[in-house]
C-alpha cells in the first residue's frame, strides 16, 4: 500500500534533524495560523500563486530561491563547522552518513533551488519590461514551469524528514549512485525533484527564447536590445540546448534503478564513464546559463551608476555569443583525470581557456564603462566593483585548471572547491544581490535600505574571502574534497579560518534579511514615485514603479538603443498619449498549482514505490491540462478607460514629483553637466 | 521520465496561446516557434538516447546480439503502418485547410488507428523479447535498445492522446482558430516521430540486422 | 623565451609565498612529475597575472578616481566606443591565451600520466586495486601485496595499473605529481618517479561512499636496499590472497590497518578487472571454458586502453561521448 515508505523512514534518532523538523512544524503552524487569522488565503491565491503576470511569478522565484538560500547555507555553516573540528583523532560532530547528505544537498540546492530560481526570477522580473512586452509568450506554461520548480523544492526538502538525502556528491557519479551501492530513496529523491524542476526549467527556456524572439516592441531590433535582454536571451537557448541531456542522463540512471537496466552499472556492460561525459554535457553549459544573466546585470548596472552608455556594447554581444558557443566544448574539463589521451585532454583544455578571452573582455568593458564616468556607489554597483575584482581571482585559477597538467593534482582538491565558489559567489551570488537590490523598487514601488545593503555586502566579501582563500592553500597542501574527517592536524588552522568566514557571510545573509524587514517598515520614506529611482537608460524605467500589471500602456517604438535615456535627454520621456485603447491580457488561472500539486504527489510517491499514488499523481498532471485545454476563458480585455484612469494617477504622481523635487536622489538632471 | 515531460510540453505550449498573445496579434506564430524549439529539445533527448545506443550497442555482455534477435520484416510492418499514418495525417490537414471539419476528424481517426497499431505490434514485440529472456535487463544493449525505442514508443503514445482530444475539440468547437493551432503542432510532433522512427530503423534494426 | 617563463615562474613563487609563506605539498614535490606540474602551475600563474593584476588594479583605481563627488576627474557621458582598445583589449588576453594554448598542448603530452617516463633504470610495477574502503596494491613482479601502504625505491620509475572493484576512486600522492581515476572493468595507467625518499601521504580523491575519508595510505620511498627489505617484510607475511582471502578483503570496511600478503594469487588484478566487464565472464561462461590466462590478459589491455588513450585529437569530440566504443 505504501511501497517502502514506514515510519521508519523518519529519521528520529539524528537529532539535528529532529530540531530543525520540530522548527519547520512550529514556523509552519504559524504561518498557516497567521495567513487564516489575516485572511491571506484569498489574497495569496487570487494575486499569486494562481497568478499569471510574469512580474509576480518573478517575485515568486525569487522569494523561494532567498527562502532555499537559508536551506543551503545551513548546509554550508554544518559542514565547515565539521571540518574546522574534525582533525586527527576528532570525528567531529555529524558521522559520514550525514556529512556526505549534507554536503549532497548543499551542492544540489545551491545550483538548482537557489541559482537557477534565482536567474529564472530575474528574467521574469526583467525581461518582459526591457522589451516593452506586456507578458511573456506563455503565460499561463511560465505559472507551470513555477510551480514545476517549487514541486522539485518541496521533495528536497521532505527528503530531509522522512527518508534520507544522496549521499554521493551534487552530480551523483554512478556506480556509487547506483542501487548496489545507494540502496536507498536519497538517490531517487535527487533524481525526482531534479526532474520534476529540470522540467519546468526547459520549459522557462521555451518560453524566454519565444518572448524576447517575437514580442519586442516595435523597432527593437537585436541589435537595440537591452545587454540584460541579451544575456538572457543566450542563457534560454543554452537552457533549451543543455536541459534535454539532464533530462535523459537521469532518466537513465532512473532506468538502472527502478527497471534493472545496466547503462551505468559495474555489471553487463554497463558504462559509469558514459555518466560523467553526459551529466557534464550538461553541466558545462549550465554555470554560464547561472552567470550570463549576471552579467547582462552588472552591464546594466556599471552603465546606470556610471552615468555613461556601457563600453562596447557590440563586443558585450559578441562576447556573450562566444561564450554560449564554446560553453558546449569544454566538458571533458571536469575530468583529465579519466585517463582520456594527451590529445584529447589538450584540445579541451584549450577550448577552456579560450573562453576566457571573451570573459577577459567583458572585464575590460566594465572597466572602460567606469573610465571617465560619474560613479555613484549605490548598493548595486558595489556588488559589481567587488564582482570585478573577485571574479578575476576566480577567472585565473579556473584557466590554472585548464591546463590538464596542472588539473592533475588539483582535481577534485579543495582547491576546485575554492575555484568554483570564488566564481558562483563572486559572479552569480554577487550578481543576484546587485541584481535585486537594482531591480526592487520596480518590483515593489520603494528602494532597498542603503546601510543595512551596504553592511550586507561588506560581510559577504569578507566573509567570502575569509572563506575561501584557505580553501586554495590547502588544495595546494593536498587536502581532497568532500572529507568528513582528515588525519593532517596542518590543515585545521586553514578550515578553522573558513569556518569563521562562513560565520561572516552569515551575518551578511542576516543583514540581507535585515535590510527587507527596515525597507518594508521605510517603505513610505524609501517610495519611489518616478519609477525611476537609479537614472535608468532601458525601459523599465520609462513605467511607474511598481510596474503597472499590463506593464505598458501604450507600446513604445525603439529607434535605438538605450531609448528611454535618449528620450530624457530630449524631453520626450514622460509624454502622455492623447488616447489610450484596450488592452489584451490572459486570465489567471490555478491549473499550474494543480499540476505541481500532483507532480510532487507523483515524485513521492515514485521515490517510495507507491505504484498507485504515481498513477494519481500522473493521470492527475495530465488530466489537469487536457482541461485547461478545454478553458476557452482564458483572456480579457482591460477598457481603456481603465488603463487611463491608472495612468493618469501615475502622471500626476509623475508631476508632484518632479516640481517637489529639487535635487533627486541620482537624478536624471544631473547629467547635464557635461 | 520524459512521457509526461513530453505532453506536458507540447500541450502547455499549445493550449495556453490564445491566452497569452498579450498585445501582438493572435496569429499562432509564436505557438509555432516555441513548438519547434519545443520540438529542436525533444530532439536533443532522442540524440542523448542515440548516443547511448552506440555506445553500448555492442555491450551485449555475452548475451543475444541485435542479429539474433530483430525481426526485419516484423519491424518494417511496424514501419509502414507509422509512415502510413503519416500520409493519413496530412490528409486531415488539407481538409483542415479545405475547412471541412468532417474530413479532418475522419482522417485523424484513421491516423489513430494506425498509430494504435504501431504501438500495438511494438508492444508485442517488446513482450516477446522479454519472454525470449531478451528483457531490458539482460545487457547494457538491451537497455539502451528498449528506452530509445520505448522512449520513442511513449512519444507516440502520447501524439494518440492528443489525437483523441484534438478529435473530440474539433467536434465540439470545430476548425477555429485555436483548434487548428494545435492541429498544426500535432502534426508537426506527428511527423517528427516519423522522421526520429526512420532513424531508430536505420541505426537499430537495419545496422544490427547487418 | 626561457628567460621569460623563469622570470614568470619567480612572479608565481612570489604570489604564492604571500599567499601562504607556509609548506604546500603541491607546491614542494618530491619527484620529476611533480616538479613539472609545479613549474607549470607556477608558469601558468605568473602569465595570467599579466592580465589578472593590471585588471584588478584598474578597476580599483576607476572606481576610486573617477567617483561622482570627484567633480575634478573627466566626464564623458555620452563616450562607449573605442576601436584602439576593443582591439587591445580583445588582443592580450587572445596572444597570452596562445601562449598557454601552446605550454598546454606541449605539457599535456608530456605529463599524460600513461606515458612511460624515460630512465635508465628499471621501472617497478605496483597494481592498485580501490576498495570499499581501502587501497590494495600487487605486485606482480615479487609475488606480494599490501594494503594502505606502498613502498618503491626512489629514482626508479614505478608503473602503476589501477582499477577498482566497487565504486569510482582517484588514486592520488600529492607530493609525486598526477591522480588518475581507479574505475571497475578498466585499466587505468599512471606513471611516477619519487627523487628523495620520504614518506608521503597517498589519498582518493573522488569521493567513494561512507569509508572514503579514511581512504588514505602511506607512499614510502625509500633506497633500493631499503625496498628490498620491504619487500621481505612483506614476503614472510603468512597471510595468503588467494580467492578466499581476496573476497574477504574485498567486503567493505573503514579505517583498515596496513597489512601485508606473503602470497598472491597469479593474475589477481585481471581478475578484478575482468569481474567487472560482463561481456567476458559471459563469454567464458557460454563457452564453458576456463579462459587463458593470455586471453584474460589481451582484455582488459587492449580494449579499455584503446577506449582510454588512443583515440587522438582529430575526433577527440566523438571519441570523448563514447569512450568505450567496443573497437571490435
Amino acid at each position: 500500500m505504501f511501497g517502502k515508505l514506514t515510519l521508519d523512514a523518519i529519521p528520529y534518532h539524528e537529532p539535528i534533524v529532529m530540531v530543525t523538523l520540530a522548527a519547520v512544524l512550529l514556523g509552519g503552524a504559524a504561518t498557516l495560523a497567521a495567513l487564516t487569522k489575516f485572511r491571506l488565503w484569498g489574497y495569496l491565491w487570487k494575486e499569486w500563486f494562481t497568478s499569471v503576470d510574469h512580474k509576480k511569478i518573478g517575485i515568486m522565484y525569487i522569494i523561494v530561491a532567498l527562502v532555499m538560500l537559508l536551506r543551503g547555507f545551513a548546509d554550508a555553516i554544518m559542514m565547515r563547522l565539521q571540518q574546522a573540528m574534525a582533525a586527527g583523532e576528532s570525528a567531529g560532530y555529524l558521522p559520514p552518513h550525514h556529512f556526505d547528505q549534507v554536503f549532497t544537498a548543499h551542492g544540489v540546492i545551491m545550483i538548482f533551488f537557489v541559482a537557477m530560481p534565482f536567474i529564472t526570477g530575474l528574467m521574469n522580473l526583467v525581461v518582459p519590461l526591457q522589451i516593452g512586452a506586456r507578458d511573456v509568450a506563455y503565460p499561463f506554461l511560465n505559472s507551470l514551469s513555477f510551480w514545476l520548480f517549487v514541486s522539485g523544492v518541496v521533495l528536497v526538502m521532505m527528503s530531509l524528514f522522512v527518508g534520507d538525502f544522496a549521499a554521493t556528491g551534487w552530480l551523483a557519479y554512478p556506480p556509487l549512485s547506483g542501487l548496489q551501492y545507494s540502496p536507498t530513496v536519497g538517490v531517487d529523491y535527487y533524481i525526482w525533484s531534479l526532474q520534476l524542476s529540470g522540467l519546468g526549467t526547459t520549459l522557462s527556456g521555451i518560453n524566454f527564447i519565444v518572448t524576447i524572439m517575437k514580442m519586442r516592441a516595435p523597432g527593437m531590433t537585436l541589435m537595440k536590445m537591452p545587454v540584460f535582454t541579451w544575456t538572457s536571451l543566450v542563457t534560454n537557448i543554452l537552457i533549451v540546448a543543455a536541459f534535454p541531456i539532464l533530462t535523459v542522463t537521469l532518466a537513465l540512471l532512473t532506468a538502472d534503478r527502478y527497471l534493472d537496466m545496466h547503462f551505468f552499472t559495474n555489471e553487463l556492460g554497463g558504462n559509469a564513464m558514459m555518466y560523467v561525459n553526459l551529466i557534464w554535457i550538461w553541466g558545462h553549459p549550465e554555470v554560464y546559463i547561472l552567470i550570463l544573466p549576471c552579467f547582462g546585470a552588472y552591464s546594466e548596472i556599471v552603465a546606470t551608476f556610471s552615468k555613461k552608455p556601457l563600453f562596447g556594447y557590440k563586443s558585450m554581444v559578441y562576447a556573450t555569443s562566444c561564450i554560449g558557443v564554446l560553453s558546449f566544448v569544454v566538458w571533458l574539463h571536469h575530468f583529465f583525470t579519466m585517463g582520456s589521451g594527451a590529445s584529447v585532454n589538450a584540445f579541451f583544455g584549450i577550448t577552456t581557456m579560450i573562453i576566457s578571452v571573451p570573459t577577459g573582455a567583458k572585464l575590460f568593458n566594465w572597466l572602460f564603462t567606469m573610465y571617465r564616468g560619474r560613479v555613484e556607489f549605490n548598493v548595486p554597483m558595489l556588488w559589481t566593483v567587488g564582482f570585478m575584482v573577485t571574479f578575476v581571482i576566480g577567472g585565473v585559477t579556473g584557466v590554472l585548471m585548464a591546463v590538464p597538467g596542472a588539473d592533475f593534482v588539483l582535481h577534485n582538491s579543495v582547491f576546485l572547491i575554492a575555484h568554483f565558489h570564488n566564481v558562483i559567489i563572486g559572479g552569480v551570488v554577487f550578481g543576484v544581490f546587485a541584481a535585486i537590490n537594482y531591480w526592487f523598487p520596480k518590483a515593489f514601488g520603494f528602494r532597498l535600505n542603503e546601510f543595512w545593503g551596504k553592511a550586507s555586502f561588506w560581510c559577504w566579501l569578507v566573509g567570502f574571502y575569509m572563506a575561501f582563500m584557505p580553501l586554495y592553500v590547502l588544495g595546494l597542501k593536498g587536502m581532497t574534497r568532500r572529507m568528513n574527517h582528515y588525519a593532517n592536524p596542518e590543515w585545521q588552522p586553514y578550515l578553522i579560518v573558513a569556518a569563521l568566514g562562513a560565520a561572516v557571510i552569515a551575518v551578511g545573509i542576516f543583514c540581507t534579511l535585515v535590510q527587507f524587514y527596515v525597507s518594508i517598515r521605510d517603505r513610505k520614506k524609501l517610495t519611489d514615485p518616478s519609477g525611476d529611482p537609479w537614472g535608468g537608460r532601458t525601459l523599465e524605467w520609462a513605467i511607474s514603479s511598481p510596474a503597472p500589471f499590463y506593464n505598458f500602456a501604450i507600446v513604445p517604438q525603439i529607434n535605438q538603443l538605450d531609448q528611454f535615456w535618449e528620450d530624457k535627454q530630449n524631453g520626450v520621456a514622460y509624454v502622455q498619449p492623447a488616447k489610450y485603447e484596450d488592452i489584451h491580457m490572459p486570465r489567471n488561472t490555478g491549473v499550474g498549482v494543480v499540476m505541481g500539486a500532483f507532480g510532487t504527489v507523483l515524485g513521492f510517491a515514485l521515490v517510495w514505490h507507491i505504484w498507485w499514488l504515481a498513477a494519481v499523481g500522473l493521470l492527475g498532471m495530465i488530466g489537469a491540462f487536457i482541461a485547461r485545454a478545454y478553458d476557452r476563458d482564458v483572456d480579457y480585455w482591460v477598457p481603456a478607460a481603465e488603463v487611463e484612469k491608472i495612468e493618469r494617477s501615475r502622471h500626476a504622481q509623475l508631476k508632484q514629483f518632479q516640481t517637489t523635487q529639487v535635487a533627486p536622489v541620482a537624478a536624471p538632471q544631473r547629467q547635464k553637466v557635461a | 521520465m520524459s512521457s509526461p515531460a513530453v505532453s506536458a510540453a507540447h500541450g502547455a505550449l499549445d493550449g495556453v496561446s490564445h491566452g497569452g498573445d498579450a498585445h501582438h496579434h493572435d496569429d499562432g506564430s509564436k505557438t509555432l516557434l516555441g513548438f519547434w524549439i519545443y520540438l529542436m529539445s525533444d530532439c536533443l533527448i532522442f540524440s542523448g538516447l542515440f548516443a547511448t545506443f552506440a555506445v553500448l550497442g555492442n555491450s551485449t555482455a555475452g548475451g543475444p546480439t541485435a542479429k539474433e534477435l530483430f525481426e526485419l520484416p516484423y519491424v518494417l510492418g511496424e514501419t509502414m503502418l507509422l509512415l502510413i499514418s503519416s500520409v493519413t495525417f496530412g490528409m486531415a490537414m488539407l481538409g483542415m485547410h479545405a475547412g471541412r471539419k468532417g474530413s479532418v476528424v475522419a482522417w485523424l481517426a484513421v491516423t489513430f488507428v494506425f498509430g494504435a497499431g504501431f504501438i500495438g505490434m511494438e508492444v508485442y514485440e517488446f513482450a516477446k523479447l522479454i519472454h525470449e529472456g531478451a528483457g531490458p535487463s539482460t545487457s547494457a544493449f538491451l537497455s539502451s535498445y528498449f528506452t530509445l525505442v520505448g522512449t520513442h514508443g511513449l512519444h507516440v503514445t502520447c501524439g494518440l492522446i492528443w489525437l483523441v482530444v484534438m478529435m473530440d475539440q474539433i467536434r465540439r468547437f470545430g476548425l477555429t482558430d485555436a483548434t487548428q493551432r494545435r492541429l498544426s503542432c500535432l502534426s508537426l510532433f506527428w511527423h517528427f516521430l516519423d522522421i526520429v522512427w526512420i532513424c531508430v530503423f536505420t541505426f537499430v534494426y537495419l545496422r544490427g540486422a547487418i | 623565451m626561457q628567460a621569460l617563463f623563469s622570470r614568470l615562474r619567480y612572479a608565481g613563487v612570489g604570489a604564492a609565498v604571500l599567499l601562504s609563506g607556509c609548506n604546500m605539498e603541491v607546491l614542494s614535490p618530491k619527484g620529476d612529475v611533480g616538479a613539472h606540474e609545479k613549474s607549470l602551475i607556477l608558469i601558468a600563474l605568473g602569465l595570467m597575472a599579466v592580465v589578472a593584476i593590471p585588471v584588478i588594479a584598474m578597476t580599483l583605481w576607476f572606481a576610486w578616481r573617477y567617483r561622482s563627488s570627484n567633480k575634478k576627474a573627466t566626464y564623458a557621458p555620452n563616450w562607449s566606443h573605442s576601436t584602439k582598445i576593443e582591439v587591445v583589449v580583445w588582443t592580450i588576453p587572445a596572444i597570452i591565451i596562445v601562449i598557454l594554448a601552446v605550454i598546454t598542448w606541449t605539457s599535456s603530452h608530456a605529463l599524460d600520466p600513461y606515458k612511460p617516463l624515460e630512465s635508465e633504470a628499471k621501472p617497478v610495477t605496483v597494481q592498485v586495486v580501490s576498495m570499499d574502503w581501502k587501497w590494495l596494491f600487487v605486485y606482480p613482479e615479487y609475488g606480494v601485496a599490501s594494503v594502505n601502504e606502498l613502498a618503491f625505491p626512489t629514482d626508479r620509475p614505478v608503473n602503476f595499473q589501477i582499477t577498482s572493484d566497487s565504486v569510482m576512486n582517484a588514486f592520488f600522492i600529492p607530493q609525486l605529481g598526477s591522480q588518475i581515476y581507479a574505475m571497475a572493468g578498466m585499466e587505468t595507467k599512471l606513471h611516477l618517479i619519487a627523487r628523495e625518499p620520504g614518506t608521503y601521504a597517498g589519498l582518493s580523491s573522488n569521493f567513494s561512499g561512507e569509508g572514503f575519508s579514511d581512504m588514505h595510505f602511506k607512499a614510502i620511498a625509500t633506497s633500493e636496499d631499503g625496498f628490498n627489505e620491504w619487500i621481505a617484510k612483506a614476503k614472510a607475511s603468512q597471510a595468503s590472497l588467494d580467492d578466499a582471502g581476496y573476497k574477504a578483503l574485498a567486503q567493505p570496511s573503514e579505517k583498515v590497518p596496513v597489512a601485508y600478503y606473503g602470497n598472491v594469487a597469479p593474475n589477481l588484478f585481471v581478475g578484478v578487472i575482468n569481474k567487472h566487464m560482463g561481456e567476458m565472464s559471459h563469454d567464458a561462461a557460454m563457452h564453458g571454458e576456463m579462459p587463458k590466462e593470455g586471453m584474460h590478459h589481451d582484455a582488459p589491455q587492449e580494449s579499455m586502453q584503446m577506449d582510454m588513450h588512443h583515440h587522438e585529437g582529430g575526433d577527440a569530440v566523438s571519441s570523448n561521448i563514447t569512450p568505450a566504443k567496443a573497437e571490435k
